[in-house]
């Protein structure tokens, strides 16, 4: 059984089949890339499995459990989390208000005891804060904890997204794009921390443009073109396979043309 | 460092209430400053529905009616003590807010603000035509609390607007503590995190519209509060009190002052109530001042008076 199955998922938005019959899988551990032109719908895939959009077909097992169309924070709860490629920070918050919002499922409790200040809320802030301030030293945001989030640059809200998103101590994390925006040092950062997290057995599912980085990491790759899956398995078979040559290598130039992503 | 910010807001705030009898050219600012402590009480509410959630009403009047009728009509149909009244009201207006807010906090933007603007008009309605019940747009007398009585028989003798001026300053000061424990609070950050992005607050776990409905049955409690209050210490109420001018006086009032500040409502409270009792030429003009007080708000100060002019410090001092 594996961590994550999607099977002949689809979606369609006004007449146009934005993903189709799209089906994978993802084991512990694994980093599974899915790549494709601009528009093939990678990213539409990261909303219905991730429960922001209902998926017009098919199912999306987690663990062997049916969650196809289940609402985003039921899914947190089995240990699915993600980031998103147009950032989605809380812009008014802190850097480590934004990483304890992460910790939302291990901090909560009574509202009454959170209104009052109880010391049973207090407990439970201060366990929060400290795993918050140790996934900041992770990300290298520790210095900027007391900032507000607007005020950070791309690339360090980009790490800032990925710090949240492991608050959740997810068994499945989706990466929209996580090193969209950042220079080689933090790209080659990014990288190393996605390695770490799959060697301590969370399942990696990756959409990122970057081939260098795609072809270095990922142990499977599934190649999406106007949103069927054209071809799938490690990158050694999909970077030589004709069809997504065609379809995706070839897209290159015209994307680089208009890389608004 | 969160948590001092905290207690130097309460002391502030607990410190101006002390302090400023002492400049009171009459009694009569007695009756000024506890009407500025209980409106403001009503803002802190819109602060946590506002400012933390990102959820508007146009119908918060509508909760502190049912407070305030509460406080007229439990004593006389039900014989409760005007205290328990009070708790009666802020009961019946919290089991209201979660019976009705379930299905608007699904709406968003202008069509949230139009369902709670018809809440709003029904209680109004329904408090002026039930003139059986509620003596109609005359308005009905209310019993006194009995507790400045109950003083005077320990030897404590102060007149009614003293004692209102610090059982509202004592009700804003809990009102105010409160909400900013809330603000640092994991309920808190839920509120303020889907403001910030509803889908990104989804993906960390966070129920959207239970941290909404939260948000919405807080805020309505605090309005319902004030209310009994306003009826309490005015010993009479009309059905103004839940008319739709007053709810866009409570907005205006937070929007004001810095609706994701509790310091900074009560300031926009403070200004708002004070100016039509200081110069009397608003009273008149009170809509216009209103509007004009919001169109220049959100063109010039859109964060509010209090964290505008709080970034504009911190701006200079580095």
């Amino acid at each position: 059984m594996s961590l994550l199955d999607v099977n002949g998922l689809g979606i369609t938005f006004g007449g146009l089949k934005a993903v189709n019959d799209v089906s994978f899988s993802v084991q512990p551990g694994e980093i599974v890339s899915v790549i494709g032109p601009n528009g093939a719908g990678k990213t539409t895939l990261f909303n219905m499995i991730s429960g922001v959009y209902q998926p017009g077909r098919g199912t999306v097992a987690l663990d062997g459990r049916d969650v196809t169309g289940i609402a985003p924070n039921r899914l947190a709860e089995m240990g699915l989390s993600r980031t998103f490629q147009n950032l989605q920070v809380f812009q008014e918050m802190t850097v480590l208000e934004n990483v304890l919002a992460g910790y939302h499922l291990q901090e909560r409790g009574p509202v009454l005891a959170d209104l009052l200040s109880l010391p049973s809320m207090r407990r439970r802030a201060a366990r929060a804060r400290e795993g918050a301030r140790g996934l900041l030293a992770r990300v290298r945001l520790d210095k900027a904890e007391g900032q507000e989030a607007g005020s950070l640059s791309y690339g360090a809200l980009k790490r800032l997204e990925i710090a949240r998103a492991l608050a959740l101590r997810p068994k499945i994390l989706l990466l929209d794009e996580p090193a969209a925006g950042c220079n080689a040092v933090e790209t080659e950062e990014i990288d190393a921390l996605i390695a770490e997290l799959a060697a301590a057995g969370i399942a990696i599912l990756l959409v990122e443009h970057d081939m260098k980085m795609v072809m270095r990491i990922s142990n499977h790759i599934v190649v999406l073109d106007h949103g069927e899956k054209i071809a799938e398995g490690d990158p050694a078979t999909v970077s030589r396979d004709p069809g997504v040559i065609a379809a995706y290598l070839g897209a290159e130039e015209t994307e680089a043309a208009d890389a608004d992503g | 460092m969160e948590a001092r910010r905290k207690w130097i807001q309460l002391a502030v705030l607990a410190a101006l209430i002390a302090v400023l009898p002492f400049f009171f050219p009459s009694g009569y600012y007695y009756r000024v400053g506890a009407l500025i402590f209980v409106n403001g009480l009503s803002v802190i509410g819109l602060v946590i529905l506002i400012g933390y959630a990102g959820q508007i009403s146009l119908g918060h009047a509508g909760f502190a009616g049912i407070g305030a009728y509460a406080c007229a009509l439990g004593p006389q149909h039900l014989g409760l003590h005007p205290g328990l009244a009070l708790i009666l009201g802020a009961v019946i207006s919290g089991l209201l807010a979660l019976l009705i807010g379930r299905p608007i906090l699904r709406l968003k933007g202008y069509y949230l603000a139009v369902a709670t603007l018809g809440f709003g008009i029904l209680v109004s309605m329904l408090l002026t035509n039930e003139r059986a019940l509620t003596g109609g747009p005359d308005g009905i007398s209310v019993e006194d609390l009995g507790l400045r009585a109950l003083l005077r028989d320990l030897g404590w003798r102060i007149s009614g607007g003293e004692f209102w001026y610090g059982a509202s300053g004592i009700a804003l000061l809990v009102g105010a503590w409160l909400a900013l424990n809330l603000f640092d609070s994991p309920t808190g950050r839920a509120m303020r995190s889907l403001h910030g992005s509803e889908v990104a607050a989804s993906t960390v776990g966070i129920d959207v519209a239970r941290q909404k409905l939260r948000a919405f049955v807080i805020s309505a409690v605090y309005a319902s509060v004030a209310g009994s209050l306003l009826a309490l210490q005015n010993g009479f109420i009309t059905p103004d009190v839940a008319g739709f001018m007053h709810s866009i006086e409570m907005v205006t009032m937070a929007v004001l002052g810095g609706v994701g500040s509790v310091l900074g409502a009560t300031l926009g409270a403070a200004i708002l109530t004070l100016l039509p009792q200081v110069l009397t030429v608003f009273a008149e003009y009170e809509q216009l001042v209103l509007g004009a007080v919001m169109i220049l708000v959100m063109i010039f100060l859109p964060q509010g008076l209090l964290p505008s002019i709080a970034r504009r410090l911190r701006g200079r001092g580095e």
